[in-house]
């Protein structure tokens, strides 16, 4: 047991599944030599060489295509995309090949693999280094996506994914990668992907977050508490799709309202499909409109102005009081 | 550019047989897709690959059972000459359920786990890289299996051709790229398409082999794509090959005539070339077959096609329970 922040767990997790498993391997731009953009691959080249830590040229189509025809080969690439920004070049490979693959040769061929990529605001960057863009890899059928929100749950997805038979995209909240230490058990352990975690239960309110919004829900859930007597139930997503319906449904049949928290665009993002998800689930139990607290429906703005695009603690306490209001 | 050999010397009636029924199947194959296609049976688009015969035929000549090869949407050729039964290619095509991907994949979307056949793949380009993934993957294991990859001429404007073509070379890796150049991109010919019409120069910006072969030759094919497969498996060497050939008929079946972006007699010209008929002229001139042998090559290959299609006729719309399957594992 150590107690370890979101790069280091994230580190042990491909150290001890590269280790179990001689197929596992990693590619990206600067993940060997260098150890990776934010240090997540450090040490990896030094104890498993070139051959299974890859630099590869600045060429994202080729990292994430590339990727894909070693998955099908029968290796367990995990790629490192530098920005979650920079990952449209690739978008294409993982929409049309990883994600199809099985569905086209009826499960014949399938591509185990992950694309990891940093995501989200809170470090002050400009657009393609600040932005979240969960909501296009959830819309993919064939597709997870998952999204920790802490060290401990980083690490436990991340060896979920890499054994995962199907293609997982791999967001990690950079603003989480230094926030907080959190003690990690030595021996390797798994979470499910597809379900979510009850970070605090609650009878009034059920606040939704995931990734680094998850703190700013927990602090809302405290004032709301402190400041109201509120009793929030806030649920950590975990994996943005397949979405935990189950779970939604069952807090929102006992709290009747619901707030959702992600840095993603308000429009057509997370919060629309877990907003109607919660319709079909828990809809005789509403006792308000189910609210979004999103970034606003504009490209990610320069760092001046980023604190009043990404939510925040104040944004998801004034939509709580209302909701509860109403 | 490479010259083919313009005997079949040193070809035996055995080879000489399996090549000549190859480029028939196929081409008879595609003559009865069309005819199925204009009675409604395929739906959508079909690309055929008529004309162009030589180049997979050749090229697959050279492989091993346990190789890989990969594709574009004009895949039935490149398909059937890695060894798919044509029952079940045609099955694909007619969507039903004993289709090589259950009807789920369709004319541009044939894969064959049994004989490491990767796929056909719509989008112009976009499977390159993933030859590319493959090779690695031999490589990594260090066996000496190789990969061909098939695309046309309008895949080398893509970024995708390139950054393959750089990974391929910069990590030596066991691919053969294998660039048909059919003249069109759909409507849009080669010149007015890339500042270098040439396209196996690319391979000299990459630093690896790169040949032109008359893709009209099934023998030149052969031998150019011969020579790669060797350096792929002892050197870890790719190639990039250019394949000079000519489709016969539209881009697709909704461009029958292709009469618009290229002249009748250009078409006409080019069918003087036909593959078929002039490795058939050949074998016959050198004695290599009889005439006897190639009715019965003829007879055989229209027995097999015509089973193939009564076989997919004969199945059964894929069960519409099966919409929803093979998205992710089953649990």
């Amino acid at each position: 047991m150590g107690k370890l922040n979101m790069v280091k767990a994230l580190n042990l997790a491909l150290l001890q599944e590269m280790e179990r498993d001689e197929d596992v391997l990693v590619i990206g731009e600067d993940v060997g030599v260098d150890g990776g953009v934010f240090r997540v691959t450090e040490d990896l080249h030094r104890k498993f060489g070139s051959k299974r830590v890859i630099d590869s040229p600045l060429a994202e189509a080729a990292i994430v295509g590339t990727a894909v025809g070693m998955a099908l080969y029968g290796l367990k690439p995990v790629c490192e995309i530098q920005f979650s920004g920079f990952a449209f070049q690739g978008f294409h490979q993982l929409e049309n090949h990883a994600a199809r693959y099985r569905q086209r040769s009826q499960g014949r061929f399938h591509c185990q693999m992950v694309v990891r990529m940093p995501y989200g605001g809170g470090v002050r960057a400009l657009e393609h280094h600040s932005e979240s863009e969960e909501q296009f890899y959830a819309h993919i059928p064939g597709i997870k996506m998952v999204i920790p929100s802490g060290p401990r749950n980083a690490r436990a997805l991340l060896v979920s994914a890499i054994r995962d038979p199907d293609p997982v995209v791999f967001f990690e909240a950079k603003a989480l990668y230094h926030a907080a230490r959190e003690d990690v058990p030595d021996e390797i352990e798994a979470l499910p992907i597809g379900r979510a975690h009850v970070d605090r239960q609650g009878g009034d309110l059920t606040l939704v977050a995931y990734g680094a919004m998850l703190r700013v829900a927990r602090e809302a859930a405290q004032i709301l508490h402190d400041e109201d007597g509120v009793e929030s139930e806030v649920i950590d997503l975990l994996t943005i799709s397949p979405l935990d319906r189950e779970t939604l449904a069952a807090s929102v049949n006992k709290t009747g309202r619901a707030v959702i928290v992600h840095e993603a665009l308000r429009s057509f993002g997370p919060g629309a499909e877990i907003a109607a998800s919660i319709m079909e689930g828990a809809f005789l139990s509403l006792e308000a409109p189910i609210r979004r607290v999103a970034a606003y429906d504009v490209p990610f703005v320069g760092f001046a102005r980023e604190k009043a695009n990404v939510p925040d603690v104040g944004r998801v306490v004034a939509a709580a009081r209302e909701t509860l209001a109403f | 550019m490479a010259q083919g050999p313009l005997a079949t010397s040193g070809v035996d009636t055995g080879l000489a047989r399996h090549l000549l029924s190859q480029m028939m199947l196929i081409r008879r194959f595609e003559e009865k897709a069309a005819e199925n296609y204009a009675l409604g049976k395929i739906g959508g688009f079909l690309h055929l690959y008529i004309g162009q015969e030589a180049v997979a035929v050749g090229a697959a000549s050279v492989l091993r059972p346990d190789d890989y090869a990969i594709s574009h949407y004009r895949e039935h050729g490149h398909c059937l000459a890695k060894g798919s039964d044509p029952r079940r290619v045609m099955a694909e095509l007619f969507g039903r359920r004993d289709g090589l991907s259950h009807g789920k994949g369709g004319s541009m979307h044939l894969f064959d786990k049994s004989t490491n056949f990767l796929g056909g793949h719509a989008i112009v380009g976009a499977h390159l890289p993933l030859a590319a993934g493959v090779a690695f993957g031999i490589k990594y294991e260090g066996r000496d299996r190789v990969i061909v990859c098939y695309f046309g001429e309008g895949a080398v404007p893509q970024g995708e051709f390139h950054e393959s073509m750089n990974l391929a070379a910069l990590w030596r890796l066991p691919v053969i790229y294998i660039c048909e150049n059919n003249r069109y991109a759909m409507g849009t010919p080669v010149e007015r398409a890339l500042a270098e019409p040439n396209i196996w120069r690319f391979a000299q910006t990459y630093g690896i082999p790169g040949e032109a072969v008359d893709g009209m030759d099934v023998l030149a094919v052969r031998e150019v794509v011969g020579r790669a497969v060797a350096r792929a498996r002892r050197d870890r060497e790719p190639t990039l090959v250019e394949a000079r050939t000519y489709r016969f008929r539209g881009h697709s079946m909704r461009d029958p005539a292709g009469a618009i972006y290229r002249t009748r007699d250009e078409v006409e010209r080019e069918k003087l070339r036909d593959p078929i008929v002039l490795f058939r002229q050949r074998c016959l001139t050198e004695g290599t077959l009889t005439e006897a042998d190639v009715k019965a090559i003829e007879k055989d290959v229209n027995d097999l096609v015509d089973e193939a299609v009564a076989f997919a006729d004969a199945s059964a719309e894929p069960p519409l329970e099966w919409l929803l399957t093979d998205i992710y594992k089953e649990a």
